[in-house]
């Protein structure tokens, strides 16, 4: 992609047989955030970049690799698959996020994955609010072979859709649900006391759901995660992230900054647009990304 | 965690009260944090070092206006600079051009979930409300799962007419029929919503190209998120190259995202920002003022018009 053409420039242009000296280090820093890492977690993965490594002559490769490594071990502790406990049947798993971020794809390619691995999958269609969102998922449906459960009439009550949908998904031994949602912006307090209404009342029926809060974030974001997955996970206690998009030239450096300050699971990224097209999420391989290895 | 640059330069400036004139260390001191300022504010880097080179210039040797805080002042001309880079305060009518013989096609591009389809029926609403024209809504995306449904249903909530929706048609031929049908029944106005597509997808971004060279737009809008990062150039830059870019409209400045996207894609194409997107609901579009949106980005309050006073 461009971004990695330019940065891999700026890093054959900076380093090659030269000394990791101050000038080459403020590169590498601008390197990482024009990535998205932000001001802050930039500057912290120079420093320790300069504590170990200062003064010494490296090569273009190298400088890549240790720098993936040193991000690889941020990432690495919070790379972590979801698993479904197929024993709660349902294991109920609620999808959440700002707008067009891709919720809705994902709970088809989460869908999709696991009717391969032999589950049984059904999706509740949460967004009564968007034009043609539940339509959206019916289309899902019918691609993955997953049941939909949907609302009667437009603009329906979501949080009581998601009860019955849980009454639904125990009746037929569901392994899992996921509970798709409008998207909303974190800064609008009436819809994310709608999103916790939705928690509340599917809690009447099983305390212990949602036993999974999935939050899916859009990796052309900027600093704006950060706000995102402070306010979301306050509200609806996020257990995990999705990382969309990845297909493009944004590298989603955003969550290196998210996993120093909050620690939060990520599970997955998506990588385009179709039902297959869902990745787990792979420290080592993103942080190689990230500076333009891969 | 973000803080406004008037309180960051706040503490550069605290030591320096009843000093003449602002010296090159001061002034560098202060452009570190505006730096870091923009960055927070999602301003992509290239960007940023254009604007604080201006600020520099601007502001060595200048007079520590008695009455206010050298701080201030600083702002007050980082503010100025981001005015002017975002197209100035009195550039003259921001909004679509429709000045073409009817109809007129207005094509809407942009990154997948950007806000496209809700923009078009934004400005079909506006356009058959204020401006009374007659409006036709077509959707070439046969990409997105119920995309056409999408637009076919804010179409309704605009109360304006949408193109019938055929299965099976490519974006070219779902095109060429919506100029038609407007050209037959005397439309004022045609606007035409695309399929989601990253800028790398050579493909897909041919394809539109296509379809622009068959249509010849008079507004070709690239409708951007303002929670946008650093990769804002890159989109600008594609879609301004392999498409053409007449106009940008940024969604969903009803977050708190500081919107330095609206700076960096400015930058890029050079094409005016036109309108805002501030809403899910329809009638949620507004008027771009530069001023307003420097401000955002800088995280300020009232300070620019407290220089002003001073
Ligand atoms: N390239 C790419 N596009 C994606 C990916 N995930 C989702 N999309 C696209 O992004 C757009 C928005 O996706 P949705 O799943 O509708 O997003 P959403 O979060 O449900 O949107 P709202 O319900 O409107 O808030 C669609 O065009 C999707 O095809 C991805 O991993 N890569
Ligand atoms: N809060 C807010 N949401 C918006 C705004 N504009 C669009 N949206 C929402 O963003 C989501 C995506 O909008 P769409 O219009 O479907 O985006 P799109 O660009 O057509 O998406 P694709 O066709 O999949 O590429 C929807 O949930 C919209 O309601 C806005 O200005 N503010
Ligand atoms: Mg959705
Ligand atoms: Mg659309």
């Amino acid at each position: 992609s461009r971004s990695t053409a330019k940065l891999t420039d700026s890093i054959t242009g900076v380093f090659t047989k030269r000394k990791l000296d101050d000038a080459a280090l403020e590169e590498l820093e601008e390197t990482l955030i024009a990535a998205d890492l932000g001001v802050k977690a930039s500057g912290r993965v120079v420093e320790g970049f300069r504590r170990t490594r200062f003064g010494r002559e490296a090569t273009d490769a190298e400088i890549k690799g240790a720098l993936a490594d040193e991000i690889a071990a941020i990432l690495g502790p919070v790379a972590k698959p979801l698993v479904i406990d197929r024993a709660l049947k349902p294991h109920v798993v609620l999808v959440v996020g700002v707008n067009g971020t891709g919720k809705t794809t994902t709970i088809a390619k989460l869908a999709e994955q696991y009717r391969a691995d032999g589950m049984k999958v059904i999706m509740c269609a949460g967004d009564t609010f968007r034009a043609a969102a539940v339509e959206q998922l019916q289309v899902w449906g019918s691609r993955t072979g997953a049941e939909v459960v949907a609302p009667a009439k437009d603009g329906a009550d979501a949080a009581g859709l998601a009860f019955d949908a849980l009454s639904r998904a125990r009746d037929v031994g569901a392994d899992v649900l996921l509970v798709d949602t409008a998207g909303r912006l974190h800064n609008k307090t009436a819809l994310m006391e709608e999103l916790r209404k939705i928690v509340r009342v599917m809690k009447r029926q099983d305390a212990a759901v949602p036993h999974s809060v999935l939050l899916v974030l859009d990796a052309t974001t900027g600093q704006n995660a950060v706000s995102q997955l402070r306010v979301f996970s306050e509200m609806v206690e996020v257990s995990g992230l999705v990382v969309t998009k990845l297909d493009g030239s944004a590298k989603g450096g955003v969550v290196v900054a998210l996993a120093e300050e909050f620690g939060t699971p990520i599970h997955a990224v998506g990588v385009g647009e179709t039902a297959a097209d869902l990745r787990p999420f792979e420290a080592r391989h993103f942080a190689r990304a990230l500076v333009g290895l891969e | 965690m973000f803080e406004a640059l008037g309180n960051r330069l706040q503490g550069v400036f605290d030591r320096l009260r009843g000093r003449g004139a602002l010296s090159e260390d001061d002034v560098n001191d202060a452009l570190r944090e505006v730096r870091i300022a923009l960055l927070e504010a999602d301003v992509a880097l290239p960007v940023v070092k254009d604007i604080t080179a201006k600020v520099r210039e601007r502001a060595v040797g200048q007079e520590v206006i008695r009455s206010i805080q050298p701080g201030q002042q600083v702002v007050k001309i980082v503010h100025d600079a981001l005015v002017e880079a975002l197209g100035g305060n009195d550039e003259g009518p921001r909004g679509l051009d429709l000045n073409a013989p009817a109809p007129v096609p207005i094509l809407m591009v942009g990154l997948q979930g950007s806000g496209k389809t809700t923009t078009s029926g934004k400005i079909a609403l506006r356009l058959r409300g204020k401006e009374r024209k007659k409006v036709l809504l077509a959707s070439l995306d046969v990409h997105r799962p119920a995309a056409q449904l999408q637009l076919e249903q804010l179409a309704k909530r605009a109360e304006v007419a949408s193109l019938p929706i055929v299965a099976g048609q490519t974006p070219l031929q779902i095109a060429e029929r919506a100029m038609d049908q407007a050209r037959r029944e005397l439309f004022d106005v045609v606007v035409l919503d695309t399929a989601g597509r990253l800028a790398i997808d050579e493909a897909l971004m041919a394809e539109v190209a296509a379809v622009k060279a068959a249509v010849k737009p008079h507004e070709t809008l690239l409708v951007v998120d303002a929670m946008t990062g650093q990769d804002a150039v890159n989109t600008a830059r594609a879609f301004n190259e392999k498409v053409g870019v007449s106009g940008i409209v940024m969604t969903r400045v009803d977050g708190d995202a500081r919107g330095g996207a609206a700076l960096s894609m400015r930058a890029v194409t050079g094409a005016p920002i036109k309108l805002l997107g501030a809403g899910e609901k329809l009638d949620a579009l507004e008027e771009f003022h530069p001023d307003r949106i420097a401000g955002r980005i800088l995280g300020m309050g009232d300070i620019v018009s407290l220089v002003e006073r001073a």
